[in-house]
């Protein structure tokens, strides 16, 4: 286990490495002058090219590479246009945000996603079979933005029941959190429910019924142990995509996340700010993809002693 | 003797998209105390079904009991509804089947695995259920009974996973033993060691079992009664011994004359016999005799008219319309 742990956290760091060179080399070959778009659109040519001595832009791009990592390595991201400097105080502060929607999505998706799976799985071919696939095919087939504009449109227009932006209180996470989740709870539901109608199938069900158990205590005991194994990949994969999802979803609903950060960055073109960001967002799927390993160790114990 | 287990003209019926049939037909048996009764039989010869059926396991639908009772303590197994079943399960009725390599929930440790029927049944937990559960692990002979507890299946033989099943079904002390090929899947060493653990069942602890097997072998080394199925049916019953010597159905002639024997010399002895053919599919089961297609001594009477069953010497019954009588 501790071995395990030790080469997995040594590749963060190499992947990071990666992750910086490649955005550094495509925020490097985009069209558009950096020392224009930090100097800002109104000021003379003078000030423009003051502001390429300043931030190192007339040296040779290797030179501004290891510039780049040194400062990094300082906890400089560089020279962001919208803050005048450095953007990793904004950055980390709207860290939490994030990770609250997203801890939130997560959530609701093993609130539903798994229990539903299990009631469809255990009624295979029945009527709350039939309910429960036919919700997952309705939340697949529907993009999360549209959702969330009709989730507003009812839940906060019509009805003004909930808050449609912003972060004030419980009720404002409500609708951010159904759009986010939406795709995720169906993914999940859908993969629970193969997962139970295949378990239902084994030896071991079987013998859990000869000791006398009814469905239900078999169904939580036994199989739903076996099951989660694969809900917990299921669930890792698909956070990455909630990290992707959460940036549009934090700029419909105003929330003030890392992703809203960033599509402010580009709305500005603040190359730096994006990078940052970026950054950001693959340190954090690195680190739940760890935590989903440790988690699979956890549950499964053939791969604890193997 | 009082019985544990009669069964009385159980029929078993599988609703299948090609029509229904009946895969056990008219099938009587009786289980005494302290007794082993083998049901023995082919593949495809229902005796799973049957066992299955005792235990009320078998999936409903497709299968359904058609016909019969299934008289345990003071209940009719086949007509009792799913609470009386689940509490008689695991209780007073223990199963073992043939796949010890998949029966057990493979992300849970076996001594767990057999201390939830003594929960679920007896009200055991926590220590007294540890030790209780190792009590039975050393019954069925698992060496280092305290380690053994926490391991997975996965850490474990398949003998070592089947004597961990063997515990599970006898842990709340059953009046009665339903074993469905219980050493088929292991090799000849574990199954001598599991074999020798039923009889010490019988011997020490007065324990009936049922056995279903198609191993003519165990038979001889384990059961005191044996029932032959065929086709659904069974075709001969018989006290172990008499069944040996004086075997009156064709179709158990055949099965005791295909056991190689090792004593004989290899010079002299005969080629080993088989029985030409195999099982009539389902749908395909003959009006008469179910055997006849492959009877040596089939009559044209045998494939039209299903024959009755005689008692032709004390507990011996066979049902042939030309059984070979004693030599």
């Amino acid at each position: 286990m501790l071995r395990f742990l030790v080469q997995r956290l040594a590749t963060i760091p190499l992947v990071a490495i990666g992750v910086i060179t490649i955005l550094f080399v495509i925020f490097k070959s985009v069209p558009g002058d950096e020392a224009t778009l930090a100097a800002g659109a109104t000021s003379t040519q003078a000030e423009i090219e003051a502001m390429r001595v300043r931030l190192g832009l007339d040296r040779p791009l290797l030179i501004q590479y290891a510039g780049h990592i040194w400062g990094l390595l300082h906890l400089d991201l560089g020279y962001s246009s919208t803050f005048r400097g450095n953007p990793l105080p904004a950055i980390l502060e709207r860290i939490p945000a994030t990770l609250l929607l997203m801890s939130s999505a997560i959530a609701v998706t093993v609130a539903i996603g798994i229990p539903a799976g299990l009631v469809a799985g255990a009624n295979q071919n029945r009527w709350p079979d039939y309910a429960i696939s036919g919700g997952v095919v309705a939340l697949l087939a529907i993009p999360n933005f549209w959702l969330g504009m009709v989730l507003i449109a009812v839940l906060s227009v019509q009805m003004r029941w909930l808050p449609s932006f912003g972060a004030a209180g419980a009720a404002s996470l409500v609708i951010p959190t159904i759009a986010l989740s939406a795709r995720l709870i169906a993914l999940v539901a859908r993969t629970t429910r193969g997962m139970v109608v295949e378990e239902m199938r084994k030896d071991y069900v079987r013998t859990a019924r000869a000791k006398g158990l009814r469905w239900k205590a078999v169904l939580s005991r036994h199989v739903l142990r076996n099951v989660l194994i694969p809900i917990v990949t299921v669930i890792g994969l698909q956070a990455g995509y909630l990290l992707g999802g959460s940036v549009v979803v934090e700029r419909l609903f105003a929330w003030p996340g890392l992703g809203d950060l960033m599509l402010t960055g580009v709305s500005v073109r603040d190359y730096t700010l994006i990078q940052g960001a970026t950054l950001f967002f693959v340190v954090g799927f690195l680190v739940i993809n760890l935590a989903v390993d440790i988690l699979y160790r956890f549950i499964n114990p053939r791969l604890r002693h193997g | 003797m009082d019985d544990v287990l009669a069964i009385e003209g159980l029929t078993v019926e599988l609703d299948l998209s090609r029509g229904r049939f009946a895969a056990v037909r008219d099938v009587s048996l009786t289980v005494g105390r302290g007794e082993i009764v083998a049901l023995v039989g082919e593949s495809g010869s229902g005796k799973s079904m049957t066992a299955l059926a005792v235990m009320r396991l078998l999936p409903e639908p497709p299968a359904l009991i058609a016909a019969g009772a299934i008289r345990f303590r003071d209940k009719d197994l086949a007509s009792a509804p799913e609470d009386v079943l689940a509490g008689i399960r695991g209780d007073r009725i223990g199963m073992i089947f043939q796949e010890p390599m998949t029966s057990l929930n493979p992300s849970m440790r076996a001594g767990p695995q057999v201390a939830e029927v003594l929960a679920l049944h007896k009200g055991l937990d926590g220590k007294a259920a540890r030790k209780r559960v190792e009590e039975l692990f050393a019954r069925v002979r698992i060496p280092d009974p305290a380690r053994r507890f926490d391991d997975y299946p996965h850490q474990m033989s398949g003998g070592m996973r089947q004597r961990v099943m063997i515990a599970m079904a006898i842990a709340c002390d059953p009046d009665l033993v339903v074993a469905d090929e219980p050493t088929t899947a292991l090799d000849v060493t574990t199954q001598a060691q599991i074999l020798d653990i039923f009889r010490a069942f019988r011997d020490e602890d007065g324990r009936s079992t049922l056995l279903i097997t198609h191993d003519l072998a165990v038979v001889a080394e384990t059961a005191d009664r044996v029932a032959v199925m065929y086709g659904g049916r069974i075709v001969e019953t018989a006290p172990v011994e008499r069944l040996f010597e004086a075997a009156a159905h064709p179709y158990t002639r055949g099965l005791i004359a295909s056991i190689p024997n090792p004593d004989e010399d290899i010079e002299t002895r005969g080629r080993l016999t088989e029985i030409a053919g195999a099982v009539p599919a389902l749908w395909a089961m003959p009006k008469g005799c179910a055997f006849s297609p492959r009877c040596p001594r089939a009559t044209p009477r045998c494939a039209d008219e299903q024959p009755s069953s005689e008692t032709i010497a004390p507990g011996h019954v066979v049902a042939c319309w030309n059984r070979e009588d004693a030599r």
